[in-house]
Parts: C-alpha cells; structure tokens; sequence
C-alpha cells in the first residue's frame, strides 16, 4: 500500500471505505443467493394463479389471477382422499417414532450399560443405509401377509424403530446436564418416571424438531408409498400423486403448480412455527453434540 | 414391566444382597427401554440384511419358491448393460453431487456467515426450497427449465444464448437434476454454517494482527477448524448420490411425456437411460420385472458400497473427536 506517504491520517481513510465496499459486495451476494433460491417458489405461484392458456406461453406474471385454480385441483383428482393417506401415514408413523424411539434414545443418552456405543454404531448404520438395500425381503414378507396395496407396511416400522429419529433425539438427550437425571433418581425416581418428568419435559424442543423432520420425511416419502401402494389408487400419498400429474403434454402446468404448493404448505407453515426447532435439529445431525 | 419393577426397591433397605439385585433391576430396565428399538432393528435391518444376500442366491418371482443359483445373479451383472449404465449414472452422481454440493454449500455458508444484517432471512430462504418433497422440487426445476418458453430459456434468450433441451437430453438431463439437489442442499448449508460461526474469533483476530489476509484467514483456519463438517458432506453427500430414486424417475418421466406412474417401464431412465441410476434400475428389476433374485444382488452391491462410505466416515470422525478431547497438535 503506497497511502503510507500521503502521511498520518490516511492509512485510515482507504480502510473504512474498503470496509463498506466489502460491505455492498458481501450483502449483494447474499441477496443475490437468496433470490436464487427464493425465485423458483415465486415463479411456482405466479404459474399456479395464471389461467390455462397463459401457463404455457413465457410470461412471468399472471394476466388474470385465477385463484380458483386451488380449489379446481381438489375437483380434478380426489386430492382429499391423498391428504387423507398423506395425514394417515406421516400422524401416525410420527406418533409411534415417538412411542419406539425415546425410550432408545434414553437408553443411548442416559444408561449405562455394556455394549452401547456397539448398539449406536448400529443406529448410525442402519439410518446411512439406503431404503433399496432392505426392499426385496421386506416387499416379500409384507405381501406374504397380504399388506401390500396398503399403507401399514410404511406406518408399522415406526412403531418399532427409526433409525435417524432415535440418532437424533440421543445427540438432544446429551445435551440435558446429568445432574439432573441424578437428583431425580436420588429423589427415588425409577428410571421411567426421570424420563418422563425430567428428560422429555426438558427436551421438548428437541422432541418437537425430532417430530417435525419425522412428519416431513414421510409427506414427502415417495419411494415407499411407490414401492407399496402404486397398483391401488385410492392408497396414493399426495406425493405419488402428484408425480401422477406430470407429463408434458397432458399436464395444465397451472393446476400442476397449484398441486405443489398445496404440498409444500404445511412444511412452509411448520417450518413458521418452529424455526429455530429446525435450525437446531439440523446443526444436530451434523457432527457436532 | 417399569410399573413392577418400581415396587422392587431394594437397593435402599438390604445393601449387601441388594446390590446384585439393583443390577438385575438395571438390566431390566434397559431392556425394558431398548425392547421395542431392538425388535424393530432386527425386523427392519437385521432380518432384511440376510435376506437380501440370502435372496441374491436365488432366482424368485414372488409367486414360486426361490430357487438357489448360486452366483449367477452377480455373474449376468458382466453382461448386462443396463446394469454397467446405471452404475456409470450412479457414480457420475456420486462424483459431481459430492463435489458441487460440498463446494456450493460451503460456499453459501462463507458468504452467509459475512452477513451483518439479513442473516436470518438470507438462511430461511436457502433452507426453504430443502422443504419440497423431492417429486416436488424436481416438477418445479422441470418446469423453470422447460424448452423454449420457460423462464431460463427466457433468460438465456436475453444474451443470445439458446437453452438446451435439458431433461429432454442425455447429456443435460443428469446435470439437470444435480441442480435439483443443489436447489434442494439447504440441510448441509445450515450444518456448514453453524459450523463456520462456531470457528473461534479470537484466532482469526490473531492471524489479522498477523497480518494474513481474508483469504488466507479463510485456508488456514475456517476450513482446517470445520473439517470434521466437511467430511460429514463429503460421506453424506456420497449416501444421497448412491440412493438418488425419486428425482431420477420424475425427471425421466415427466420428460418423456408419459403421465404413467405405475404401469410401463418404458419412461425410467429416460431419455436414453442416462437417468437410469442405479436404485432406479434395482427397482425395474424387482418391482417392475419381478426379478427379486437379481435386485437381491444389485441390492447387496449397493450395501456393500454403502456400509464402506458409513465406516469411512464413522472412523474419520472419531479420530476428529479424538483430536478435539486431545487438545491442539494432540
């Protein structure tokens, strides 16, 4: 740097103005990368408000805002029969994960007992491995029992056992001081009432986040439901669904669009509600805790 | 089971033989809480597992009783070319996912983490699109990058450049959807930034004083400090490329113009199988052909590859953790 000759109170001058360029270039690029992102989800509504015709040609903003176009999709395809399997599988696989797997994650986070960094190596093998490997003998015990064309070979596993959510809720387990559980054991608590007056009321924000990614994971479940319930119809999940309304040539982009908005929603209004729960659980799946 | 055993308190009145006891209570309970966990393991994991190596044995179409053939599956995966391409298509994922997901998430987190104002904004709007259901999001890419009218193509048609066909096309199909993905990486950005946040101010105000550059800041300390999150995206992002499904088939079938989703086979991997990955390609074998024998094999393969990228992780970041307890330069 050559302001040093121009004497004393240069040097100072170039930095602050370098500093505040530094400042555009930074805040412009995040707004940029923000656009980027957000862009396609507006594009989404802007196409699912136009009308028929419009959706195809290249305008950007809609002519005539046809909201109806939301409740013409419901008079298309029976979408409230798919919500209704969509709601069935993610309610109760979301309740049994809860059933099966806090009083695991339990047994991970707080006891002590011989064998159980072996048994959470397993829980972290069993949520890296990819659903296609177990499909094969899984398919064929289920149809054996005359369960496929149902959704209960998707919902029944949840009440037993799921890997990622049991990973999950141990690395929030950790995170309560031991202190805590001790007292209450010293109070002459059994170990299923520290879990349930200490532990869970505790880890309610962990419990909440491990709920949501749990609900969010089966919405948006394709392979299973296409896997289990493709040859009958009235079994289809919204996602199955609305992979059903593709297709270039038949498809009214407008009404597809609407479709997909229509199932992203309850993750935006989630996601709302609980971003923080999110942001955490997120971090916490990573390898920190 | 828990409500008998609080009866049981021994431990507190008769210390000597109650010690064992309080022992044998202790497993009980731990058994009681890993019961239905453990059950679950071994019906969903541990059984199918077996099985699915057991399967790749055999010759079995669901309705008869399979049938033992030794090798035979793993030997037709030499002569199949449908098998050959779908591993070129996996590992072409594996490969670019890696690579670009990790760049990219990285690199929004670097600038994110810059931010003085619109943090929180900037990261809800890179985490939304993650949100999508993968069937979704793919429709959505679908249709921005659509021939002609779409928006990119509008877009591209401002600086004179024409579109490609994208899904429409071998060779723009695969790099179609790693965007997709990339559209969709919002998990690994917030891991990647809450990781860059947590790198200790104090050493890069020492390094400043020093007189190294932001540049420099950047190599020396954020990436070596954030390293174990690095390998966390390089392995996880291995995971999601070797188990790439539903984009695939959504891509291929919406771009063949089929609205079919259950019936012929004739749209996955479409346009010329170049997205059929190789889940996609276990799947028509199993489930569209009833071939269960061969997608057994094919599974066992995926196993095989996948419980070796989970290992490889696992132990790096043990000895990450390991270096951490140890102190600097343990």
């Amino acid at each position: 740097m050559t302001t040093a000759v121009l004497g004393p109170p240069a040097p100072r001058r170039p930095r602050d103005w370098r500093g505040a360029l530094h400042w555009v270039a930074v805040h412009s690029l995040g707004l940029a990368l923000a656009l980027m992102f957000a862009l396609p989800i507006v594009f989404v509504l802007l196409t699912a408000v136009m009308s028929d015709g419009q959706a195809f040609t290249k305008d950007l903003w809609p002519r005539e805002w046809h909201w109806g176009n939301f409740a013409e999709v419901f008079e298309r395809a029976p979408l409230l029969e798919y919500l209704g399997n969509s709601l069935l599988y993610s309610l109760l696989a979301t309740a049994g994960m809860l059933l099966s797997s806090i009083p695991a994650a339990y047994a991970l986070a707080v006891l002590r007992w011989r064998g159980r960094n072996v048994a959470f190596l397993l829980v972290v093998g069993a949520m890296m491995l990819p659903p296609q490997v177990v499909a094969v003998p899984l398919y064929d015990t289920w149809s054996s029992l005359g369960l496929t064309g149902s959704l209960w070979p998707l919902i029944v596993p949840y009440f037993l056992f799921d890997a990622f959510s049991v990973f999950l809720l141990r690395q929030f387990f950790l995170t309560i001081p031991r202190s805590y559980v001790d007292a209450a054991r010293v109070d002459g608590c059994s170990e299923f009432q520290a879990l349930v007056r200490v532990v869970v009321p505790m880890a309610r924000p962990g419990i909440a986040a491990t709920a949501l990614f749990c609900f969010l994971y089966t919405w948006n479940d394709y392979f299973g439901p296409l896997l289990y319930t493709s040859e009958v119809p009235d079994q289809w999940t919204l996602s199955l669904a609305l992979a059903s309304f593709k297709g270039m040539h038949h498809v009214q982009w407008n009404l597809a669009m609407a479709v997909t908005l229509l199932i992203m929603l309850p993750a935006i209004v989630l996601f709302a509600f609980a971003q923080r729960s999110f942001v955490r659980g997120i971090t916490f799946t990573g390898v920190k805790g | 089971m828990t409500a008998a055993l609080d009866r049981v308190d021994v431990a507190r009145t008769a210390p000597a033989p109650g010690r064992s006891r309080s022992r044998t209570r202790h497993r009980l309970t731990v058994l009681a809480f890993l019961a239905p966990a453990g059950l679950g393991f071994l019906l969903f994991f541990g059984y199918p597992l077996v099985a699915t190596v057991a399967f790749s044995f055999t010759r079995y179409d669901l309705i008869n009783p399979p049938e033992w053939i030794g090798l035979a599956n793993y030997a037709y995966m030499f002569s199949d070319d449908l098998f050959r391409t779908a591993v070129h298509n996996t590992l072409w994922f594996v490969v670019v996912l890696t690579v670009a997901r990790v760049a990219f998430a990285l690199g929004v987190a670097s600038v994110v983490a810059r931010l003085r104002s619109g943090v929180g904004l900037v990261r809800t709007l890179c985490y939304l699109p993650s949100l999508a259901p993968p069937v979704a999001a793919t429709l959505v890419f679908f249709l921005l990058v659509r021939p002609n009218d779409g928006p990119v193509d509008t877009f591209l048609g401002w600086f004179g450049v024409e579109g490609p066909l994208w899904f429409a096309d071998p060779a723009w199909s695969k790099p179609g959807i790693a965007l997709v993905m990339l559209w969709v990486s919002g998990d690994l950005m917030i891991i990647m930034l809450a990781a860059v946040l947590d790198v200790p101010k104090e050493q890069h105000e020492a390094a400043e004083l020093d007189g190294a550059g932001a540049l420099r800041r950047w190599w020396h300390i954020t990436l070596p400090t954030i390293s174990p999150v690095l390998v966390f995206g390089v392995v996880n992002s291995i995971v999601l490329a070797l188990q790439l499904f539903t984009q695939a088939v959504v891509a291929g079938s919406a771009a063949s113009g089929s609205a079919d989703v259950t019936g012929s086979t004739k749209n996955l991997g479409f346009p010329e199988n170049s997205t059929l990955t190789f889940p996609v390609w276990l799947y028509t074998q199993g489930f569209r052909y009833f071939d269960m024998g061969y997608a057994a094999a094919m599974a066992t393969v995926l196993f095989v590859v996948s419980f070796a990228a989970t290992a490889l992780l696992v132990q790096r970041l043990r000895r990450a953790s390991h270096q951490e307890e140890g102190g600097p330069g343990a």
